[in-house]
């Protein structure tokens, strides 16, 4: 036994480099080579944390990784070692609440975590175990074993198919649960495998496990009857995953090659890196300042203390003698332990509190974005998701918004407009009206007029049904019979178009549909036949040979198919810029025209081209893309070479035109986010013209916007080195959008107003790189930051032809540039994850195009429409709440503990505390913590429809602009004030401690409660005075937090407690209300430390409405000039990446 | 209508997620504040004026007896090597009659009573009677824990130290002395006297302390504070309530006798007075003073003109304020109050 285990850790180690080699049913196998049984892990998902023995250790560890609560614990511990003014209690019991609060909030994930991998782990799965089918839980499955599922069942881990219920070899599953794509996927079982399962004696080779779903390379080899082993090659069509669902096939049969960990859906949740919000870097910064004032504070009083002490009687009075212990410590030692004291004694400056209180405000928070019903679609009957609360705030702080276009600022939502067919143009009119009475069958179509030849006719619509991926659905009940799915759609029932297809680019759907319009049906795939009904009601059988799948750089995909009369026939459809070169020249310039007006029209063009096949052709072409599939390694690459080798020399048949129409309200969208003062950079794989005139349809450019163009056609402009031209451009249009323009004042009036001159800049993805390119040679980041500088200047920035990574690339290179901007990223696709991950805030459409965008994203919305209220209410509000909740805490606890320091100066430097141990402890906690929780849960200081109204709201917090120094300087000062005027203002009341009417005098506890009670009520009036919008919860917490005190300070000063070694605030609080004199001081300072900031309130309020009003005016005229309407919906798009198809 | 119905994935439309909670939104226009402001700042200079008339019309003695100038009668008790009962008489007169009832105060100047380690160094359990802790007091009574190994009761830096100069007020008529009778109790707040600090339970209190050594500084044991009042004697001493309610700042003033009976209840009347003065308390080697101090109170306390002046400032900056918004009002018209 050892010596085996031995070996499996061997294996693995091999294992690691090479490929991984599978045993399908662990049965050896007789090849010459031998085998050593590799060790995989389990099929465990383990996504929890913690286990039940290590939680405490851990959870604790990682808590105290956090530099604030070491700070803390450093605290105490010096609290408990060395003697110090106040009790280990007054900082322990916060930590302990903070510690205690953030474990259980992790312990509770965690433990839901649990759950939910025990539910996956605990699955009940059949395994075939020597022919038997035994029941196992899903945990138990090995790398080898066979695994049974049934129908509607997810599989348990990576499976390679090996025998399927249906005929044909094939299975359908949903991958809803892994990408979101909901449609039926077919899967292939690996031919040769024999019926029996038992005695299959075959590996597996196969890479290693990655995180991609869409990539898988293998390789089996089956042995029968110990001939030589049959070679087969395994690709992402063989591979079953794990989370994905059986659909229309009663069970299959596959052999687990990754499992638990390994497998590629839980590779795929993880490495999401954590992202910091700007607040948060604040906090830090503010920190630091606050740590330096307490250091500080520590010093002035350690060094006062012993300077003071060097006059003679002051060290040691007759009434004060040290004792024998403190007589022999070392001097130094001494003032260390003094230090440390002082430290302890201030360290509330820096409150615990304000962690939690941050921490519960973003969670609470983030509940209002998930609740508005604003954000709630009835189509898709989902509302808002939010997937972290760490960047509520930084949605009111974005500068610069990248959007996708396609699927985020449009629809998505294709419809077939009119096709081409050898230069003649067939125009569907009133499409939608005729969506049900689609087929004229006898003769041609009469909405078109004829004008090619009807053979040409139906070669185009022939291609149009053929060279697709696309399936029809089966409904549940009719068991794969597609049939009946025909007949419904014969039979003419209400819209079957709507449900009669699936695929995984909306724009494949709408070419089989226009397709249908025009008489010829697309009846479904059924074992590797093509079905279709022509206009003569005549189904056609094709054979398809093979399917030539779509890649983004191709931007093409074919189908090889073999007709009736067993012609092959390879068809092709792709964009423009990649069929055009393949295709005979006369051919082109016939269709060109038709695109090309087309494409500004606002339409997605494609081509359709075909080519016949000689029977050599094919053969030649049939071994090629076999060999390419087998191949272990580079095959795409191989399998692209061959694509392309087969690709050439076609026949262009025509063009097609699709609509796809623009998001609801996008313009409105954009013209409010860049009257916000936001930057829209749209970025996309589609090409430039579809682009600029989504662009212009969404008035990101207007008008009178000069576009700035680097793009291929510019740089290749006057025939001199793409590196000069684009060097020579980049000058000029920096000469013109930067040094020319008027000096921009600081975020106002950039842009809208319209007396600005507004630039537009376009660049490609093309000469993006090459930009980048040659700007890491000769002259590093000249071109980039002259870029960023155009663009800066710019009102819209567009850049096309990108690929997944430029977008990322993009994204970054404006988050680290100058300022570094704040950039929030909005897309709906699988391309769109990078920059979504890329950037500060990631926001995913739940659109059309999966569900990895929202997987990946921060915040998931049903359209863009919502983003306007998510940023310029939602964001707004946050912002404020957050930046006046850090801001109130760094000033309440400054006025708090600054009385504590005066306080050294009347007590020979001796760490008294000002204020009793109840009062340190609570004051954070329960005294001033719940209103200020309420605020920056509730406050709106302007209501949410001004701030959708008033875009340019959103300005006044852009820059982080309510914790910059200048704000924290002001509060700071503030704070500082109230704290001068409590403790100097009771000193000159207890300058005669006679404060009472019977003579009696107060004393030092007495002057420390007047002191505190100032300080609570004043701090929370003061936070009542910042409330704009006064909810009965704010009026709850804020009068409740004061009644609280008084009861509370009743209670502590009422009763004679037991364990508690000092009664010293026994009656002090009773005694000092039965004062008039302590009254009118407390009266007297409160007002007073308030009075400012009412006359600030009132003038600045005053100055605000000012501005705001002339906004308003702006705005509403602003407004006018643009009715709400997009009049031009229109857009255009090509057979580019966006639409990336999935076999 | 349908969207109703099948939804049950929509948000609650509630007032509260909807963030729609019915508000009172504030607003500090001109409107409210200019006449705020006034009323406030007639209020502010109205309770000064109360204040500063009441603060002037206390009536304040105060005689420094430290002893530090050599012409001062006391000065003998200083200069000579620390002996007990040094007695020194400081002789006043009185011109008009000072009311009653009449407050007598000691201060100390430059006394830390403030000082941490010293505040702290007491046993409460020992205060509150509890007898275990007469045989093995808290551990911050150091160095006043033990003394000729027998524990210390009461004590701790704070009871050791206790103010120990004592006085008598004689209004000298015709050449003769007459005792000004001095009220001892009602000095020290009612909950220390009544609740806070307690005796042990023991019939002759005396036999409470057995075993234990009075504080090093005192001349008596604590059970002998006041032999003739049993009920102010021991911990419920009021000199000593008086002296453990440590004061706030370094220079103080603590509540000594009141004159409330016989012919001096209702005041000090013109005349000549002696104060005889039992000097003990050493201040000289921290550079503090002493003082003797009498007043009389009214019901703002003590004579202090601070609340006064500072109600008096604030008030008349309001109004002045509220007069310059007023012109700033009616110069520019705040647009917000159309």
């Amino acid at each position: 036994m050892p010596r085996k285990t031995l070996k499996c850790l061997f294996g693995v180690d091999e294992g690691s480099r090479a490929n991984r080699k599978v045993v399908v049913g662990h049965r050896p196998c007789p090849s010459n080579e031998e085998i050593i049984p590799p060790k995989f892990c389990d099929n465990r998902i383990v996504s929890s944390k913690y286990t039940v023995w290590n939680f405490l250790p851990k959870n604790l560890f990682e808590q105290f990784r956090r530099i604030a609560n070491f700070y803390f614990l450093i605290i105490f511990l010096v609290q408990v070692i060395v003697d110090t003014p106040t009790s280990p209690v007054t900082s322990g019991l916060p930590l302990f609440f903070v510690i205690t609060v953030t474990a259980i909030k992790q312990g509770y994930e965690d433990w839901l975590r649990h759950k939910a991998d025990n539910e996956v782990n605990k699955y009940k799965v059949t395994v075939l175990e020597d022919g038997k089918a035994i029941q196992s839980e899903s945990e138990k499955i090995k790398v080898g074993d066979i695994v049974k599922v049934e129908e509607n069942e997810t599989f348990p881990c990576d499976l390679i198919l090996l025998q399927s219920h249906r005929d044909d070899g094939t299975c359908f599953v949903t991958t809803a649960s892994l990408d979101g794509e909901s449609n039926h996927k077919t899967h292939y079982t690996v031919p040769n495998i024999g019926s029996d399962l038992e005695s299959l004696t075959a590996t597996i080779e196969c890479e290693q496990p990655q995180s991609d779903l869409y990539k898988f390379v293998g390789r089996m080899d089956i042995y029968k009857d110990s001939q030589e082993p049959i070679f087969r090659s395994l690709g992402p069509e063989n591979l079953l995953l794990k989370g994905a669902t059986l659909k229309n096939t009663k069970v299959i049969y596959g052999v687990a090659v990754y499992t638990g960990m390994e497998t590629k859906m839980a590779l795929n949740y993880q490495g999401k890196s954590q992202k910091r919000s700007a607040v948060e870097k604040s906090i830090n910064a503010f920190l630091l300042i606050y740590l330096f004032i307490l250091v500080s504070k520590a010093l002035v009083c350690t060094t006062l203390k012993y300077v003071w002490q060097s006059k003679p009687g002051q060290d040691e009075p007759w009434y004060n003698e040290k004792t024998q212990r403190e007589k022999d410590t070392n001097l130094y030692l001494k003032m260390f332990t003094d230090f440390l004291s002082f430290m302890v004694l201030f360290n509330f400056i820096i409150p615990v509190s304000m962690y939690v209180t941050v921490e519960m405000q973003k969670f609470l928070g983030s509940f209002f974005i998930a609740w508005d019903k604003d954000f709630f679609d009835p189509e898709i009957k989902e509302g808002a998701l939010v997937n972290t609360s760490d960047l509520n705030e930084e949605l009111g702080q974005v500068e610069y918004v990248f959007t996708d276009k396609t699927g985020t600022l449009t629809q998505n939502n294709m419809e077939f407009i009119e096709c081409c067919i050898d230069g003649f143009q067939y125009k569907h009119r009133d499409a939608r009206d005729e969506l049900d009475g689609f087929c004229d069958t006898d003769g041609p179509v009469n909405k078109v007029q004829q004008k090619a030849g009807r053979e040409k006719e139906e070669l185009f619509l022939r291609a149009l049904c053929l060279c697709h991926t696309v399936q029809v659905k089966e409904s549940a009940e009719q068991d794969g019979l597609t049939d009946q799915v025909d007949g419904s759609i014969l039979d003419e029932t209400p819209s079957p178009e709507e449900r009669g297809f699936i695929a995984s680019s909306p724009d494949e759907i709408a070419l089989v549909k226009g397709a249908m319009r025009y008489g010829f049906t697309f009846l479904g795939l059924e074992s590797k036949t093509l079905k279709i009904l022509n206009r003569s009601k005549e189904v056609e059988m094709y054979e398809l040979l093979h399917v030539l799948n779509f890649d983004p750089v191709r931007r093409r995909m074919s189908v090889i198919v073999r007709n009736g009369s067993g012609e092959t026939v390879l068809y092709c459809k792709g964009a423009d810029s990649s069929i055009f070169p393949r295709v005979k020249r006369e051919e082109v310039e016939r269709i060109r025209l038709h695109v090309e007006r087309n494409a500004t029209e606002g339409y997605r063009t494609l081509c359709v081209a075909y080519k016949r096949l000689s029977p050599e052709e094919y053969a030649q072409v049939d071994e090629d893309l076999k060999e390419a599939r087998l191949a272990l390694q580079d095959r795409e690459e191989k399998l692209t070479a061959v694509y392309n080798q087969v690709e050439t020399e076609m026949d262009l048949i025509g063009a097609t035109a699709v609509e796809d129409r623009l998001q609801e309200e996008a313009a409105e969208t954009m013209e409010a986010l860049q009257g916000a003062g936001i930057k829209v950079w749209v970025l996309t794989g589609d090409k430039m013209e579809t682009a600029k005139s989504t662009c212009y349809a969404c008035r990101l450019f207007q008008r009178n916007t000069e576009l700035l163009e680097l793009t291929l056609r510019t740089l290749e402009a006057r025939g001199r080195s793409r590196e000069e031209r684009l060097h020579e451009l980049l000058l000029e249009y920096h000469k013109k959008a930067v040094q020319d323009a008027p000096p921009v004042k600081a975020g106002i009036t950039r842009s809208w107003s319209g007396a600005n001159h507004d630039y537009g800049f376009i660049i490609d993805g093309a000469s993006l790189s090459l930009m980048l390119s040659s700007s890491s040679e000769s002259k590093p980041s000249l071109y980039e930051s002259l870029f960023l500088q155009i663009c800066q200047n710019c009102t819209a920035v567009l850049c096309c032809r990108m690929a997944p990574l430029q977008k990322a690339q993009i994204v970054k290179m404006v988050k680290n540039s100058k300022g570094s901007p704040i950039t929030l990223s909005i897309g709906d696709g699988a391309n769109d994850v990078s920059m979504i991950l890329e950037a500060h805030v990631g926001i995913g459409i739940k659109g059309k195009e999966g569900r990895q965008a929202v997987r990946n994203s921060d915040y998931a919305i049903p359209k863009l429409k919502h983003l306007k209220k998510l940023l310029l209410a939602h964001g707004h509000l946050y912002y404020v709440r957050i930046a006046h909740l850090v801001q109130y805490f760094f000033y309440k606890n400054l006025c708090f503990i600054l009385p504590q320091f005066l306080y050294q100066f009347f007590c020979g430097y001796s760490q008294q505390p000002l204020y009793d141990a109840a009062y340190l402890t609570m004051y954070n906690i329960c005294f001033t913590s719940m209103p200020i929780l309420a605020y920056s849960l509730l406050e709106q200081h302007i209501g949410i429809e001004d701030l959708l109204d008033n875009a340019t709201l959103y300005r006044d917090v852009a820059k982080n602009a309510m914790l910059q120094w200048l704000p924290f300087l002001y509060w700071t000062l503030l704070g500082v004030f109230q704290g001068l005027l409590f403790f100097f203002g009771v000193r000159y009341l207890f300058s005669n401690p006679a404060l009472q009417d019977n003579g009696q005098v107060f004393g030092n506890w007495s002057y420390g409660t007047i002191v505190f009670t100032v300080l609570v009520f004043t701090v929370t009036l003061k936070l009542a005075m910042d409330t704009r919008h006064w909810t009965w919860i704010n009026h709850f917490v804020i009068w409740g937090s004061l009644a609280f005190y008084v009861f509370f300070s009743f209670f502590w000063g009422g009763i004679i407690w037991p364990f508690i070694r000092h009664q010293r605030l026994y009656f002090v609080f009773a005694n000092m209300l039965g004062s008039v004199s302590a009254w009118l001081v407390i009266i007297l300072l409160i007002l007073l430390s308030l009075l400012p900031e009412i006359l600030l309130a009132v003038f600045r309020k005053n100055h605000g409405s000012h501005a705001r009003q002339k906004k308003l005016v702006e705005s509403s005229g602003g407004g006018l000039e643009f009715p709400g309407s997009s009049a031009r919906p229109l857009l255009m798009r090509t057979f580019s990446d966006e639409s990336h198809t999935v076999t | 209508m349908k969207e109703e119905g099948n939804l049950e994935n929509r948000p609650s439309n509630t007032a509260f997620t909807q963030q729609r909670l019915p508000a009172w939104q504030p607003m500090l226009s001109a409107g409210v504040v200019i006449p705020g402001f006034l009323v406030i700042g007639l209020a502010f200079i109205g309770i000064g004026v109360g204040l500063l008339i009441t603060s002037r019309s206390i009536q304040v003695l105060e005689l420094d007896y430290t002893g530090t100038e050599t012409n001062s009668p006391c000065n003998k008790c200083t200069t000579l090597p620390i002996q007990n009962n040094c007695v020194c008489k400081l002789n006043f007169t009185i011109d008009t009659l000072f009311k009653g009832p009449v407050f007598f105060y000691y201060s100390l100047t430059n006394y830390f009573q403030s000082q941490r380690k010293y505040g702290a160094s007491l046993d409460y359990n020992q205060l509150s009677g509890d007898l275990t802790y007469f045989k093995s007091p808290a551990s911050d009574c150091d160095p006043y824990r033990y003394a000729n190994g027998k524990p210390i009761v009461p004590c701790g830096s704070l009871a050791n130290s206790m103010f120990n100069d004592t006085f008598k007020l004689y209004q000298i008529v015709n050449g003769k002395e007459n005792l000004v009778p001095f009220d001892g109790k009602g000095i020290a707040w009612w909950t220390d006297y009544n609740i806070k600090y307690r005796n042990p339970d023991y019939s002759p209190l005396e036999n409470a302390f057995n075993d234990t050594e009075k504080p090093v500084f005192w001349s008596k044991p604590a059970y002998k504070l006041d032999t003739s009042d049993s009920s102010n004697n021991g911990f419920v001493n009021q000199d000593f309530l008086v002296w453990m309610r440590r004061a706030a700042l370094p220079n103080f003033r603590k509540l000594y006798r009141r004159i409330t009976e016989g012919d001096y209840k209702d005041g000090l009347p013109v005349g000549n007075y002696s104060l005889e003065i039992s000097y003990n308390y050493p201040v000289k080697s921290f550079d503090g003073t002493k003082k003797a101090t009498f007043s009389n109170v009214s019901w703002m306390g003590g004579q202090n003109e601070f609340l006064g002046i500072a109600y008096l400032a604030i008030g008349s900056m309001c109004v002045v304020m509220s007069v310059v918004m007023l012109i700033v009002y009616a110069k520019f018209r705040f647009p917000e109050d159309d």
